[in-house]
Formats: structure tokens, C-alpha cells, sequence
């Protein structure tokens, strides 16, 4: 099979723009969750798109257009595409697509009827339209689509391009995931479901939390086929190893209780990536701030993990910038990625009363540096469980 | 009376195809909806609103035959009547 390497990345996310901005500021324990929600708030529409590209993408779709489009740029794929356009795919994971669309079209039905149902909502709506908006802006000819899991869509966009390349499906893939879904329905909607902190704390893992924060933002990563980035000369800013995928088949919203699945998922990813539990140096957490899944996820790490569990150092990108839904893991694989190249692993933030029930090391607060034997490599999973029961797990090596 | 139902026709045609995107400025009777950019999904729109505004339907074969901005307007001003 084919290797599959990163060759760039993006990011747009409640800590700013750009992937870089992303590491640096996290690191340095800043949080981008303001009043209990992680808004993109140095976005702005007007200063990326021209009127009609605008109007014709949700926030959803517009929020990846530009994570992709950094990662484009950073992979060296500004002057043009490096492979045959054929063979360039776009995977796109959303937990929700475009609910904006959905509610503002739904009010115009309810105030004015069927007739002022915008032609536009089907395209903006569609949980497609990240993946057909990334593969239109770009020219990207390959296979592309969406993909829906909940919270854990980004990573299941990732392992599906990954192994999209690894078939020889394709040469090159620009996966990720994007989510805007800070509108009144799905807030309510979580509410309703009981698993927003209603402190709107995001607090990984510490005694006192209470649910999670909704974020938003989108995240990009170009995938290529080792062999044909290395031929073009491209700088490789990792090597996917492994991904693992399962599934709870358990309750629509709760993991049991022990993590069974995810046990699986990451026991799975290490395996196909033909590394052992010793080998990883850092967990990126899917660390939602709940009492089950932090929980789940702390008995799932020791179980897959064994006795290496309390040895290696663990975060959740979530303490500083809220639960990007189906962007998560594609933002959370970006995090990962340059934690290890930086040497440098960001804090969970917040943690500040360890509940004693979850005593793996969680890097509460502060930074800590990653210190490598000669020998050692820097090797990370990235975790992701979303509703429905949905595992999914990466395993990467930065180079 | 027909002139300035006309105008106000014209008024709400450049204010939507503004809407989509369309340089005000490159807005004329003659001009191309294709040069503007305009596609079918703008003219989906565009008829939703000129069957509002002024209780006009026009059928997708009315709309395949609008060209130009000129034509949008004429046709609409002819059944407005």
C-alpha cells in the first residue's frame, strides 16, 4: 500500500486564523471560548470571498474553503496543482452541514411561505458542500465527498483519505472538517440533549466539569502519496501511519462506560500503523469536558494503552477552543501534528481539580516540552468519538 | 404610469443582480446576464422575487429566453400590465 504523508495545513478556529496561530496561541494557554462558546471571531466573510462566493456557502462551507486554502498554499501548491487533477480528491466531515441555511430558510417558510424558499438552501445546506466547494475553488478532480459521524466526521475524513491514497484511489487529498453551528436551533437543540457545560467552562478531565462548549471552525490537511510528494521535492510534515475505526454499538449519545469501542479504535489505528502502545508520546484527546466521555475516554486510553497509559502525556485541544463538532478532529489532527514537530505539547486548560477517578497525566495548564530519546519517534494517536457511537483514531509521525 | 412602472421594474432588477454579485456599475439594458455572471441558480432567485414584487410568474422557458438585463426588464414590464 501506499504511504501516505501531510504535506500542508489550515485552520480556522476560535483562536484565530491559521494553523500556526492554532499551536502558538494554545501553547501559550491562551482561550479562545468567550461566554460560554468558541467563536471564529477573526473571520470575517468579506476579507476572504467576493459577494457571490459569499452568498453561494454557508459559513460551514466558507470556514474550510479557507482553512483548504492555506493548506494548499503551505503544501507548496500555490502556483498550481502538483499532480494530475484527476487524481486530487477533497473528503470534507461535518457533524450538522448547513443548519445557518437550514433556519433561515425554515423562517422564511414559516413567515412566508413555500415560494421564498431560497433556490440557494439545498446548496448551501447540504452536508456535501464543504467537500463540493474545496474541489470546485481548486479544480480538484479526484473523488470527493462528505462525511457525517457527529463529532468524529474530521477524523473519519482523514482515515477515508488516507486510505483513498493508500489504495491509489487517488494521489493527493485535501481532508478535513468544518462546522458553523452556533445558531439558535442546534444550541437549543444541544441544550435539550444535556450536553452543554452549562457553566460554559471548557475543563477537560478536572473534577468540576460539566458538559462541553460549543466551537466552530474548519481545518485542512493536504494528504499525498509519499512516493509522488517526494518526487516533487515537497517538505513532509508528517507520516500518517495508522488510522482505526470502530463503532459502540451501544446508545446514540453515550459510550459505555468502560470505552470499549474507543479501546478499539485506538488499538486498531496502532496496529495498522504497525507501532506499539510504548511507541506513542502523545495523546491529542477527544477530552470533551463531559463526565461521561472524559471518563470512557481516561478507561479506554488504559485498556488500549495498558501500563503505558500513565506514562505518556495527554491534552484536549477542547479546553481552549470549545467542541468544534465535526471539525474537531480534523483541527485536533493539525494540533497534533505541530505539537510534535514544535516539541512542544499545549496544555489542557482549565484542569485544575483532577477528578481522582482520571489519573492518566492530562499536561493540566501549562505547556510541556516533549523531550525525545535519540532513538524515540515522534509518534501521536488523535482521538475521536462522536454521537451515534462513532470511534475513530489517528496515528501520526511527525517527521 | 407605464414609464414609471418601468423604472421601478429596472430598480428592482439591478437591486437583486447587485444582490448576486454584479458590479452596479456594468448594469445596462444591453448587458449579458452571462457577462454578470449570472447563472441559473441567480435567476431561480431572480424570479422568486419579481413574482413577489410584482405577481408576475415567468415559466424556466420565459426565463431560458432572458439574455440580457434589457430583456428581464421588457418581459416582466409586458406582463406587469
Amino acid at each position: 500500500m501506499n504511504e501516505v504523508v501531510v504535506t500542508g495545513l489550515g485552520a480556522v478556529t476560535p483562536l484565530g486564523l491559521g494553523a500556526a496561530t492554532l499551536h502558538e496561541r494554545w501553547a501559550a494557554g491562551v482561550c479562545g471560548i468567550e461566554d460560554g462558546e468558541g467563536r471564529c471571531d477573526e473571520f470575517q466573510a468579506t476579507d476572504h470571498f467576493s459577494v457571490k462566493e459569499a452568498r453561494r456557502a454557508d459559513r460551514f462551507s466558507q470556514l474550510v474553503l479557507v482553512a483548504s486554502a492555506e493548506a494548499l498554499a503551505d503544501a507548496g501548491w500555490g502556483d498550481g496543482l502538483p499532480h494530475d487533477p484527476r487524481r486530487i480528491g477533497a473528503i470534507i466531515g461535518t457533524g450538522i452541514g448547513g443548519i445557518g441555511t437550514i433556519e433561515a430558510n425554515d423562517q422564511m417558510l414559516i413567515e412566508h411561505g413555500p415560494k421564498r424558499v431560497s433556490p440557494l438552501a439545498v446548496p448551501l445546506m447540504m452536508g456535501n458542500a464543504g467537500a463540493a466547494a474545496v474541489s470546485m475553488r481548486h479544480r480538484l478532480k479526484g473523488p470527493s465527498y462528505g462525511v457525517v459521524s457527529a463529532c468524529a466526521a474530521g477524523t473519519h475524513a482523514i482515515g477515508s483519505a488516507m486510505r483513498a491514497i493508500q489504495y491509489g484511489d487517488a494521489t493527493a487529498v485535501v481532508a478535513g472538517g468544518t462546522e458553523a453551528a452556533l445558531t439558535p436551533l442546534s444550541r437549543a437543540a444541544f441544550v435539550a440533549v444535556d450536553a452543554l457545560s452549562p457553566s460554559g467552562i471548557s475543563r477537560p478531565f478536572d473534577l468540576r466539569r460539566d458538559g462541553f462548549v460549543m466551537g466552530e471552525g474548519a481545518a485542512a490537511l493536504v494528504l499525498e502519496n509519499g512516493a509522488a510528494a517526494r518526487a516533487r521535492g515537497a517538505r513532509i510534515l508528517a507520516v500518517l501511519r495508522g488510522y482505526g475505526a470502530t463503532s459502540d454499538a451501544f446508545h446514540i449519545t453515550a459510550p459505555p462506560a468502560d470505552g470499549e469501542g474507543a479501546a478499539a479504535a485506538i488499538v486498531r489505528a496502532l496496529e495498522d500503523a504497525d507501532v506499539r502502545a510504548s511507541d506513542v508520546v502523545y495523546v491529542n484527546a477527544h477530552g470533551t469536558s463531559t463526565q461521561i466521555n472524559d471518563r470512557a475516554e481516561t478507561g479506554a486510553l488504559k485498556t488500549a494503552l495498558g501500563e503505558h497509559a500513565a506514562k505518556v502525556p495527554i491534552s484536549s485541544t477542547k479546553s481552549a477552543i470549545g467542541h468544534l463538532l465535526g471539525a474537531a478532529g480534523a483541527v485536533e489532527a493539525v494540533a497534533t501534528i505541530l505539537a510534535l514537530r514544535a516539541r512542544l505539547l499545549p496544555p489542557t486548560l482549565g484542569l485544575e481539580e483532577p477528578d481522582p477517578e482520571l489519573d492518566l497525566d492530562y499536561i493540566p495548564q501549562v505547556a510541556r516540552p516533549l523531550e525525545l530519546a535519540q532513538d524515540q519517534r515522534a509518534i501521536a494517536i488523535s482521538n475521536s468519538f462522536g454521537f451515534g457511537g462513532h470511534n475513530a483514531v489517528l496515528c501520526l509521525e511527525a517527521t | 404610469m407605464a414609464d414609471s412602472n418601468t423604472e421601478q421594474i429596472e430598480q428592482v432588477i439591478t437591486d437583486a443582480l447587485v444582490t448576486f454579485g454584479a458590479e452596479e456599475s456594468a448594469i445596462t439594458r444591453d448587458a449579458e446576464l452571462e457577462a454578470l455572471d449570472v447563472d441559473s441558480l441567480d435567476l431561480a432567485e431572480l424570479s422568486q422575487i419579481i413574482e413577489e414584487r410584482f405577481g408576475v410568474e415567468l415559466t424556466s422557458s420565459d426565463v431560458a429566453e432572458i439574455k440580457t438585463v434589457g430583456d428581464a426588464i421588457d418581459i416582466v414590464a409586458a406582463r406587469a400590465q
